[in-house]
């Protein structure tokens, strides 16, 4: 059977240039960066390479590259770490009701001790409206959050003038970039970012390590306490094969991105125009053009997203779905709902991302086992012609797709 | 995640459908939770001679529907009524331990509809 990856927003295979970067750094150069001697010698100055790699990715200076070992470690210690160091100063938080759980419950865990937390609510096209932001800041305000790109709906944040707004009323700035990384440019100096949170195995490095920049001067308590790594910003043995891994994939991303992004985006265009060509009923989350290049998410009206992701998984497709059964939880997305998607779409919605070994057969074989499956699970759906269209609140807002 | 048994009756789903002029009908869950259910029945001499369904909801949803529609088939209303979700679950060899509250309602919308038989045939 076919295997076709389509859900590049959750993990990416390893790159094969970055896998033959990080192998050596598990047996032959297996020294702990920290010791003088010529086993850690050797590695430190990988480690120091690595940091020089992801810097020039971002625009910024290799001592403000500090190496943890994911996004949610690095957006857990921009939170805490900031209201623990300006606690003097305030203890107002503004971040926005589409962020990963990685900002969202860690806002919630600050709540409970004491601090506020605004979440700023988005348009129906998952778009936020800046004059919110600058309504929402008081003298309390210490830290303005806000995602970079959105996981689920590949929305692009207006980070420029987020950051401009932060730098005139002098709050700290931080993004969420895990999902821009790679796909975006970026540079925290023309976007005036203070604290910066990536994770390496979402552009080809491993799982298990990831980036936290931290502009220079920036005030931050520590979220892992120890050693004297990191100038004493991240304690802990550096995970040195997967630091190598990521400064391969950022050197890569810095002299590819644009070329495969062109290429992916193309792809993109393919499925979606295919999907809305083929079948009808079908409603895009997110917005049509802010959007990242291999981001698509739809709702099939009538089906439930679990039940169609199996039905691609049987036919080798691997994608994923807002639906409270691939959550874990009993509520659908809550993206979807802060864009007040109707409830049974939000749990029809379907993310297809794609990625740079993404090809045209692959976009074509969705495109044609995909209407089949959505008209049988259509045909099973006790929501599809229910027969009482003018009277059904779902058929109402389906009606208008 | 899903048994082999839960796959099956997911991806051949038996009785999907509508019966015309049913005895009984019913609908159990709700949009919100992602899982509506649908039963209708066919009863001859309070034995039920047909059962078909229509459901939206994920693979445990689609598979419970359609293994309660086998198991509810021949009995008689009294012992239709006996069915539980759990012994579907049980029939499927088990749901994941998350589905179990939420997308289990096979047996409820087949007492749903039986309950509609009754209340239309007294």
């Amino acid at each position: 059977m076919k295997r076709i990856y389509l859900d590049y927003n959750a993990t990416t295979p390893v790159r094969p240039e970055v896998l033959e970067a990080l192998l050596p750094y598990y047996r032959d150069q297996f020294g702990n960066p920290s010791s003088v001697h010529w086993a850690g010698r050797q590695v430190s100055g990988a480690v120091e390479k690595a940091r020089e790699q992801v810097a020039a990715l971002l625009n910024c200076s290799p001592a403000e590259i500090v190496f943890l070992s994911c996004g949610t470690e690095a957006d857990n210690m921009s939170l805490k770490g900031t209201v623990d160091a300006l606690g003097e100063k305030g203890n107002h938080i503004i971040t926005t009701a589409v962020e990963h759980p990685a900002v969202l419950e860690t806002c919630r865990y600050l709540e409970k001790t004491g601090c506020k937390v605004t979440y700023l609510p988005v348009d129906s096209d998952g778009r936020l409206d800046l004059a919110d932001l600058e309504k929402a800041i008081t003298a309390q305000t210490v830290l303005i959050s806000v995602m970079w790109a959105n996981n689920e709906t590949g929305n692009i944040y207006p980070i420029e003038q987020i950051g401009a707004i932060a730098k005139a009323r002098g709050i700290r700035f931080h993004t969420d970039a895990v999902q821009a990384v790679g796909k975006l440019e970026i540079d925290v100096q023309k976007a005036n970012i203070d604290l910066l949170a990536l994770s390496g195995h979402k552009l080809g490095a491993p799982k298990g390590v990831g980036v936290l920049y931290v502009r220079r001067g920036t005030r931050l308590t520590p979220f892992m306490h120890g050693g004297h790594q990191e100038r004493n910003r991240r304690a802990g043995t550096h995970n040195v094969a997967g630091i190598v891994g990521l400064g391969k994939a950022c050197e890569l991303a810095m002299a590819e991105r644009e070329s495969t992004c062109a290429r992916v985006k193309e792809l993109r265009d393919r499925l979606e125009q295919g999907i809305f060509a083929r079948i009808p009923q079908v409603k895009l989350n997110g917005h049509p053009g802010e959007r990242l290049p291999n981001t698509l998410n739809v709702s099939f009206a009538w089906i439930e997203g679990e039940s169609l992701l199996l039905n691609l998984d049987m036919k080798g497709i691997a994608a994923s779905s807002g639906s409270a059964c691939t959550s874990g939880s009993l509520e659908p997305s809550h993206v979807l709902g802060a864009m007040c998607v109707e409830v049974t779409l939000a749990h029809s919605s379907t993310r297809f991302s794609l990625g740079p070994d993404t090809t045209a057969e692959d976009i074509d074989y969705v495109l044609e086992v995909l209407p089949p499956i959505v008209q049988r699970l259509r045909d099973m759906s006790p929501l599809y012609n229910c027969g009482k269209v003018d009277a059904c609140e779902t058929c109402d807002t389906v009606k208008k797709l | 995640m899903y048994s082999e048994k839960v796959m099956d009756h997911f991806s051949n789903p038996r009785n999907v459908g509508e019966i015309e002029n049913p005895d009984g009908v019913g609908e159990v869950g709700n949009a919100s939770c992602g899982d509506i259910m649908k039963i209708f029945l066919k009863v001859d001499n309070n034995v039920i001679t047909d059962v078909k369904f229509k459901t939206f909801g994920c693979g445990a949803a689609i598979a419970t529907s359609s293994m309660v529609t086998e198991m509810a088939i021949g009995k008689t209303i009294e012992e239709a009524l006996q069915l539980s979700n759990q012994a579907v679950a049980e029939a499927l060899d088990g749901l994941p331990a998350q589905k179990m509250h939420c997308s289990n309602l096979a047996a409820d919308a087949l007492h749903e509809a039986i309950k509609n038989y009754r209340a239309t045939h007294p």
